[in-house]
Parts: structure tokens; C-alpha cells; sequence
């Protein structure tokens, strides 16, 4: 195995994956790399507190195995400022109030980068019209499809979808953070 | 430096400077999409200025969306093991046994906790029954072999890991000694119910014959309308991070009730409450679920007895097993009324589920004490006794499910007559409240909602069932009508500190679970005192701070309003005594002088003006420290004072399918003077789309055979996705309450109510069919 496959890539720094294979990424970064920005809701895939990004893609950390994300580049809602300055998704979101307790924030961002990516690969989601379009149009009716597997019991819904689409019309939803820069 | 982050514990939670929410954070306003109270332009303002009303955005705003926002689970301890339950698998009986070797043997095991071994604790004291009691039973926490409930926690195990302490509590088993208990709502029923209680007296009002007067009336209903348990289902799980030192506990909540807590643990554990020490300065959610409970004494006795500091985090299951939530309705109700529309007769009684010792009477019928003038009246409620846990204070309790059976047969009534459902309810407003006959404080519903018609286009709206159609969407509108009491708690107390620099810092134990407290607080401190956002930082949410002011009851902002406004006319009084001989102030009394700009100036007089700065600096003070308390809230006994909300709805429905789109929602407020108008629309969206839920998808599923609850997950339990929620719309009257400190009222749960009626109304005008049992399913509708 080489150096590089042995190892997980968590914002930029490669950390050496548990001895416990029980333990999920979702554990890993919270309770043994002191990452808490990724949240946990359910443990169960339920609720999406946990989303956060992996080779740029949205994953349910909690449904992930530490062990298994070796060799992979892991990317969550602490590496998406750039210092000072907020992504411009975050931002979005204090702009429209797209929250109000925070706790399934980190995960609505993350999932909304995420989403973006899947997008440009023209993956469809359940209300998409043309299978076979290269590129996927984030509608208002496609962007609550999309996200509607990151729950909000504070009902900030409303707030979320407009950062999500302002952030998006700016063509600022796609950059995957400070990691990935 | 409060006494508490000035002492020496300097560990890692310590530095997170527990309690400070927000501090000194510049602020902009930007505009919000909606409210009639939006003022624009909060960066031209001088210090203080128009800054009660303002959309400023929350001030932990950074912080949250960089996942940097300490949550009680995100505390550490060096030498901290982990918790994970093991909880019964029968309603009610005894435990015989317990077996704990294979757990004890598992790897990273450190600590068993079951009744056998669990240190002398007294029960939880349920609200009300004492000042500071927070919890929702006065059972005793493991203290015996009896099993109350299915679900209840019989083992607390400790691990180095929670994958560790998760593995070790699946290996205990236990053996029981199995009860007959009552399961189901209707057994309980059988078993004979009790009158309902309410702060000591029975729920049953009779005014005049409200029966005969039914049975008089021209035009009436008479309907059973039934409301299924909820679960408040914060995404945050309840969590407690603890740690003992010496005699002490310092504690890591997730909570809406700090001091509560702390004087609760004390109670329980046979300590002080100075020992004890509850912090919970960002919270996931709340909405009524995050008192006192359990799993806090658990996590400090299983401490106790480990000597290792303790995070327990519940599971999600967990949190069903052992937070209870809403709890079940069967009500009836039954209007009456003349040919012109008048309300001679209003009945509303009913059952609700209860458990013993609950402080929470889940009151559908509070909601028919004052909405309308109807000659008669006839109230009772019936409580039938279950043996399941504790039933809980959710978002609204009561007026949630009462109002949907109360504005559903408004609503009836309205197609009965043929008159329009606004106009009907208009005609039926009382002069005073029907009930007290108290004077209102304020009283605009009627102009909420002709505002909100207007803008929801409610001419628009066909009156005739199912005669709109797109395709195969048949399309309705309805509304309903929300009210929520006003309440301000009179433990209010803050700590004013104003420094020579001219900042300010003001303590309090309230809570911010999403609300915006933190940020409206901030607000209302620098508009009294006429300093900029950021020369005024809060610590809140700590139980060595003044104050006790739970978030509950939609009270936390008028508690919190009076006792600033307090505290700022305690610190002009001392400010005044201070000055020099030569200040441009001297001789003026407090009545003469008004903050302004960073100081004090001579109210009309303004170029008369000596700053905080000046003042404090001259009179060689670093500082001046005021306390002062809100006094009781005289104004609820001489007023009859409420939110008030009006609520539309546009649906659409499948006529193949059966499935229920909400496509618009409006919600016209008035609530008195709103000071956040972005944190209050967040508010009025969030309590709007958890009626979506109540209407149409949430339902907490016991097996009425075990009582065992079957849907104990975020996957299964339906909580509105993005999907489910259109635009809201969100206007207010925004005329102040004269009777309400800054004259606002409470929020947090007012639009809670009236939502779901405006659902299930629409719904109506859409297919013809009146559903009275929520949640409205497809199969209601086939
Ligand atoms: S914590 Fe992973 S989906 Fe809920
Ligand atoms: S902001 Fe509280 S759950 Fe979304």
C-alpha cells in the first residue's frame, strides 16, 4: 500500500485512519480529530446534520466507515472559509437567515456544494424532466428536491433555498472550499 | 468576569467561554423580503438608534455556518468516557434481573450503572411545583426495579469510546417480571378518566347553557376531532457533557432552562445549587423538548460513581424513549350559531393522553377561552392515564391541536351559512375577553386579516368544494386563526456592567435554541443604553448568571425586555450620581436625562451630553455594575393580552392520488411590536412549517399492544423536508402593545397555531372533504 493510500485526507492534512473499524467518519472527525463543525443528528442517514464532502462529493459521514475513506480527500465545514473570509455559501447564508439553531447547517452547506457538483455531471433527481440532459438547471422545484435530505426543524427552509439559489446564480456554489483550492 | 470564568479550572470548555453567545459582533442590517415593520438602512444610524425593529442578522452567524458554535456534545474533558443506555423492553412490571457480565467483559468497558448500584437520588420536581422545577414526571431515576414505561433507561454504561459503551449496553439483557398496563388510548379511556388540572384548578368551565343553546342554535357542528403524539425531534439530540470536581458538578447541557437545571441537579443529587453549574450557550433545537430530564442525572450519577468525567449523547431512539412529546387529543367540538352569522354556543372538551405527575396538560380547549364572542361557553378536559413516558411541552402545547378542531368548525360553519369564513370570524370578535372579561391590551386580528387577505388574494378564492382544477391538481385555499398568551416570567433578572471604554456588557441567563435571543437581546441592550451593536456583549445561557428566565412560553424577549429596561433606569440613576460638579448633566434628575449617543444627554436639551466614557473615567470608576429585576408581570392580571395570528393557505391535491401539495402559505401577525424583524419572520416560517408536519405528516406510532413506539427515527417520523415547504409569506400589523415592556409580545409559538386549520380547510375547498383527525393522510382523501 502506498503512503498516500494508507492515510485519509481530512481538510488537507493526511491522518491516520482508527483501529476500530466500527468507527464512522462521522465519529472519527468529531471524537478523535475534534472536528465538530460536521454534526450528528440521527446516526441513521437520516437527517443529513452530518453531510460533508469527499473527493468533492456529498456522502452521509455517519453511514461511512473511517477505514474506508483511506486514499480519499475528505473535506468538511471547517475548510470551506478561506481565514477571515467566509465561502461565499456561508455567507449566503447569513444573508438570508438560512438558519436558526445552526445544527443542520454544516451539513445543508456541504450538501449544497455537493449538489452543485452533481449538477454539472447532469446527475437527475426525482423531478428532473430530461434524463439526458449533460447539465442539470437548478429550478426552485429541483433545489428542494435536492436537498431534501438535509432536515431543518427550525423551519429556516425558507432561508436556505434562497442562499443555496443566490449562491448559485453568482456561480459560487461549486467551489469546494480552501482544501480543495 | 463573573465569578465563574474567573476561577482556575482552566480547561478546554472553559476557554469556549461558556455563556458569551455572541460578543460584540458589528452588525449591518440588510434587508428583509417581508414585513411591514422593516426599517431599512441600520448602517446611517447613530448609536442606538431605530435598533429595536431592525432585521439585524444573528450574531453567532459566523460561527454557526463554520461549524464553529460549541454545541453540549462538543465540550471535552480530559479522561471523558462515554455513555450509552439500555432501556426496557416492557411497559410495566418489575425488573428481576439484570445481567451486566458480558458488558462488563466487552472491550474499553468502564462503568455499569442500574438501579442496584445507582447512588440515593430524589425524584425531578415536575414545573411549576417549585420556582426553579423543571421536570416533566417526579419519578424516581433509577432508584428501584419498577419499570414505568417502555422505554425507560435501566442501564448506563461507560466506555473509552461510544462505539465501546454502544457495543457493551447491546450485551445487557434483563428479566422482567412482566404488569398489565394500559396501552392504548381507548383502554384508557374505559379505565375512567380525571378532570384535567390546571395551576390547582379543575379544567371545566360552564357560562350559561351552552348545550340548549347548541341545540337552539339555526345553523350548527358537532364533531370529534382527534390529534396524534408528536415528538419534538430537534436535530441536535438531547447531549450532556459533566464532570465532577471534588463536590462540584460543572455541566454541559443542551438546555432551555440553565438555572433549572442547575437547581434541579442540586435537588436530586442532595447538593447545593452553587455547586452546581449549567452552561448551554448554543442549543440544536428545542421547541419545548430541552428541560430537565433524565438523562442529565444519569450522565452526573454514572460520573459520580466512575470518577470519570461523562458525555452521554441520547440516540435518536433514545430521545423518543426518554423525551416524551405532544400528547394524543380526542376533542369535541361543537359551535352554534344564528342565521347572521352570531355564536350562541361554543363546547370544547375532549381527552388527552397523560401520564402522573405531568405538569403538562396538553389543553386543546385553551384556545376557545378568548378567540371568540359566543353568549355561551362550556370547557372541559378529561385525562386519561397511560403507562408510557412522561408527556411533554411541545411548540404550542394545546392550542397547536386546539385550534385546528376550533377553526376547522369555523370553517364548517362558514359553508354551513354560505358566509365567507374571514367575514364570519370578524363578525364573532369580542369586545373583551370572554372569558375574564379583562379589557384587551391590543386586540388587531381583524386588521391581520383583511392585510393578509389582501395579500394572499383571497378574493381569488372560489367558495364552492372542489371547483378548481388544474389537470389532475384540484387546488383550495383556507385559512385559520392563531392566538398564543402572553406571558413574562417574573424571575427575570439581569447584570448591567458599563466600563470606562463606554461598552457594555449585560448578563442573563436566557437561551437562544435558534430563537435569536442572543441577537435581540444584544439589540434591545444598546437601543436602551444608545451604544452601537458592538459596544454591547451578552453572556447568557449560564447558570452562575442573574436571572431566571427559561425559554418557555414564548417569554424569553418580553422577560428579558423588562428587566434591561430596568437595569438601564438602575444605571442612569447611579450614572447620575457620579458626575462632576462641572459635567453639562449636573443637576438634572433622571426623568430630565435620556441615553443617547454612547452617554446621557438632557432629554430635551441633547447638546447637553456627557458620554459613559466621560462620566465613568472622571468620577475614577472602571466600571459601574447595576442588578435589577424585571417585578411580577402586573400587566397580565389587569389585561388580556395575546398574539394574534391569521393564517392562508393554498393547497393542491391530487384527485388520482390523494397527495397533498401546500403550495402557498401566508401568515399575518399581530404581536405587538416586533424587535428583529428577520429573526421574528424565522420565527413565523419555523412555527408555520412545523404545522405543515402536524397537518399532514407527524405521527409518533405506539404499538397499542406494547406501547413501545415503532417510528423511533428521522426516517420514519416525517418532519417537512424542502420539499414539503413553499415560500412563506410573513407580514405583521407591528402595532406596539401599550401593556407590554417595549411593547411587544411573544412569538415563538403563535404561528404554531391556525396553520394547521388553514391546511385542513383548504384542503376542504379543494376536494369536498373535511378531515378531522390529523395528520391528513391520502387514504382521508380517497
Ligand atoms: S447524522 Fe448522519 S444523516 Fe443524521
Ligand atoms: S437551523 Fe435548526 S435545524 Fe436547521
Amino acid at each position: 500500500m502506498s503512503a498516500e493510500s494508507s492515510v485519509i485526507r481530512v481538510n488537507g492534512t493526511a491522518v491516520a485512519p482508527p483501529g476500530d473499524p466500527r468507527v464512522s467518519l462521522l465519529d472519527f472527525l468529531r471524537e478523535t480529530l475534534g472536528l465538530h463543525g460536521t454534526k450528528k443528528g440521527c446516526d441513521q442517514g437520516g437527517c443529513g446534520a452530518c453531510t460533508l464532502l469527499v473527493d468533492g462529493e456529498r456522502i452521509l459521514s455517519c453511514l461511512a466507515l473511517a477505514v474506508q475513506y483511506t486514499g480519499r480527500d475528505v473535506v468538511t465545514v471547517e475548510a470551506l472559509a478561506d481565514g477571515d473570509r467566509l465561502h461565499p455559501v456561508q455567507q449566503a447564508f447569513i444573508d438570508h437567515d438560512g438558519f436558526q439553531c445552526g445544527y443542520c447547517t454544516p451539513g445543508q452547506i456541504c450538501s449544497a456544494i455537493g449538489m452543485a457538483g452533481e449538477l454539472e455531471r447532469g446527475v437527475p433527481s426525482h423531478v428532473t424532466e430530461d434524463l439526458s440532459a449533460k447539465r442539470a438547471e437548478l429550478t426552485a422545484e429541483e433545489l428542494r428536491e435536492r436537498m431534501s435530505g438535509n432536515l431543518c426543524r427550525c423551519g429556516a427552509h425558507n432561508g436556505i433555498v434562497a442562499a443555496i439559489a443566490k449562491a448559485h446564480q453568482a456561480g459560487q456554489l461549486s467551489d469546494s472550499g480552501r482544501a480543495a483550492r | 468576569m463573573n465569578e465563574w470564568s474567573s476561577s482556575k479550572r482552566g480547561d478546554l470548555s472553559r476557554r469556549r467561554m461558556l455563556g458569551v453567545v455572541g460578543a460584540g459582533v458589528v452588525v449591518s442590517a440588510l434587508p428583509s423580503r417581508s414585513g411591514a415593520a422593516t426599517r431599512p438602512g441600520a448602517q446611517a444610524r447613530t448609536a442606538g438608534e431605530g435598533l429595536v425593529g431592525a432585521p439585524l442578522p444573528r450574531i453567532e452567524g459566523p460561527l454557526k455556518v463554520r461549524g464553529a458554535a460549541p454545541y453540549a456534545a462538543e465540550f471535552t474533558f480530559a479522561g471523558m468516557v462515554y455513555a450509552a443506555l439500555a432501556f426496557s423492553t416492557i411497559a410495566k412490571g418489575r425488573i428481576i434481573s439484570i445481567d451486566t457480565g458480558a458488558a462488563e467483559a466487552a472491550p474499553g468497558f468502564v462503568h455499569v450503572m442500574t438501579h442496584v448500584n445507582a447512588p440515593r437520588m430524589r425524584p425531578m420536581m415536575p414545573w411549576a411545583s417549585s420556582e426553579k422545577a423543571a421536570g416533566n414526571d417526579a419519578w424516581p431515576i433509577m432508584q428501584d426495579d419498577r419499570v414505568r414505561w417502555n422505554g425507560q433507561p435501566i442501564a448506563v454504561v461507560l466506555a473509552e469510546t461510544q462505539e465501546q459503551a454502544d457495543h457493551a449496553a447491546s450485551l445487557i439483557s434483563a428479566t422482567y417480571e412482566e404488569e398489565p398496563a394500559t396501552t392504548s388510548f381507548a383502554q384508557a379511556k374505559a379505565n375512567g378518566t380525571e378532570t384535567a388540572v390546571l395551576g390547582g384548578q379543575p379544567v371545566h368551565i360552564e357560562i350559561g347553557d351552552a348545550e340548549a343553546a347548541l341545540a337552539a342554535a339555526a345553523v350548527s357542528v358537532d364533531a370529534t376531532f382527534h390529534t396524534p403524539y408528536q415528538n419534538h425531534n430537534a436535530i441536535e439530540p438531547h447531549a450532556v457533557t459533566v464532570a465532577w470536581h471534588g463536590n462540584e458538578l460543572e455541566v454541559h447541557d443542551a438546555s432551555q432552562s440553565v438555572v433549572h437545571n442547575a437547581w434541579s441537579l442540586a435537588q436530586i443529587l442532595g447538593i447545593e445549587e452553587h455547586q452546581v453549574h449549567v452552561t448551554s450557550p448554543y442549543v440544536g433545537g428545542s421547541f419545548g423538548g430541552k428541560f430537565m430530564g433524565m438523562h442529565q442525572v444519569l450522565a452526573a450519577a454514572s460520573s459520580r460513581l466512575s470518577g470519570r468525567p461523562v458525555r452521554l449523547t441520547l440516540s435518536r431512539a433514545g430521545v423518543y424513549r426518554l423525551v416524551g412529546g405532544r400528547a394524543l387529543t380526542e376533542q369535541r367540538l361543537a359551535l352554534g350559531a344564528g342565521r347572521d352569522g352570531r355564536f350562541v354556543a361554543l363546547i370544547h372538551t375532549g381527552t388527552s393522553t397523560h401520564t402522573p405527575d405531568s405538569p403538562h396538560p396538553e389543553l386543546a380547549q385553551f384556545v376557545s377561552y378568548s378567540s371568540y364572542a359566543t353568549g355561551t361557553l362550556k370547557i372541559d378536559l378529561q385525562w386519561a392515564h397511560l403507562d408510557m413516558v412522561a408527556n411533554a411541552a411541545m411548540r404550542a402545547p394545546g392550542e397547536a391541536v386546539g385550534s385546528f378542531a376550533l377553526e376547522s368548525a369555523v370553517d364548517e360553519v362558514a359553508v354551513a351559512l354560505g358566509m365567507d369564513p374571514i367575514e364570519l370570524r370578524i363578525r364573532n370578535e369580542p369586545q373583551a375577553d370572554p372569558l375574564t372579561g379583562l379589557p384587551f391590551s391590543s386586540r388587531n386580528i381583524v386588521e391581520a386579516w383583511r392585510a393578509g387577505a389582501k395579500r394572499f388574494g383571497w378574493e381569488r378564492r372560489n367558495p364552492t368544494p372542489r371547483a378548481v382544477r388544474q389537470g389532475d391538481w384540484l387546488i383550495g385555499m383556507g385559512c385559520g386563526a392563531g392566538s398564543h398568551m402572553y406571558a413574562r416570567e417574573s424571575g427575570g433578572a439581569a447584570r448591567l456592567t458599563l466600563t470606562k471604554h463606554g461598552t457594555a456588557t449585560i448578563d442573563i441567563a436566557a437561551h437562544d435554541a435558534g430563537m435569536g435571543t442572543a441577537t435581540v437581546l444584544t439589540q434591545i441592550t444598546a437601543d436602551q443604553l444608545a451604544l452601537r451593536l458592538d459596544q454591547v456583549r451578552l453572556r447568557a445561557a449560564d447558570s452562575a448568571l442573574p436571572g431566571v428566565v427559561p425559554g418557555i412560553g414564548s417569554s424569553q424577549t418580553t422577560t428579558a425586555a423588562a428587566t434591561i429596561i430596568a437595569a438601564q433606569r438602575k444605571a442612569v440613576a447611579e450614572l447620575l450620581k457620579l458626575l462632576r460638579r462641572d459635567s453639562p448633566l449636573a443637576g438634572l434628575t433622571a426623568d430630565e436625562v435620556t441615553p443617547r449617543d454612547g452617554g446621557l444627554a438632557k432629554t430635551d436639551d441633547p447638546a447637553r451630553h456627557e458620554s459613559y466614557s466621560s462620566i465613568l473615567t472622571r468620577a475614577r470608576r472602571d466600571e459601574l455594575v447595576v442588578e435589577a429585576t424585571g417585578g411580577n408581570p402586573t400587566e397580565s392580571e389587569q389585561y388580556s393580552m395575546y398574539s394574534y395570528a391569521a393564517v392562508f393557505c393554498e393547497v393542491r391535491v391530487n384527485a388520482v392520488t390523494g397527495e397533498i401539495r401546500v403550495s402557498r402559505l401566508l401568515g399575518s401577525m399581530d404581536c405587538g411590536r416586533v424587535v428583529n424583524a428577520r429573526t421574528a419572520a424565522g420565527q413565523f416560517r419555523g412555527g408555520m412549517v412545523m404545522a405543515i408536519g402536524l397537518a399532514l405528516t407527524e405521527e409518533t406510532l405506539y404499538d397499542e399492544r406494547t406501547a413501545r413506539i415503532m417510528n423511533p427515527s428521522l426516517s420514519e417520523y416525517h418532519v417537512p423536508v424542502h420539499a414539503d415547504v413553499p415560500e412563506i409569506d410573513v407580514i405583521w400589523t407591528g402595532i406596539p402593545d401599550p401593556q407590554a415592556p417595549l411593547g411587544a409580545r411573544g412569538i415563538g409559538e403563535l404561528s404554531m397555531n391556525g396553520t394547521a386549520a388553514a391546511i385542513a380547510n383548504a384542503v376542504h375547498n379543494a376536494t369536498g372533504t373535511r378531515v378531522r383527525r390529523l395528520p391528513i393522510t391520502l387514504d382521508q382523501l380517497l
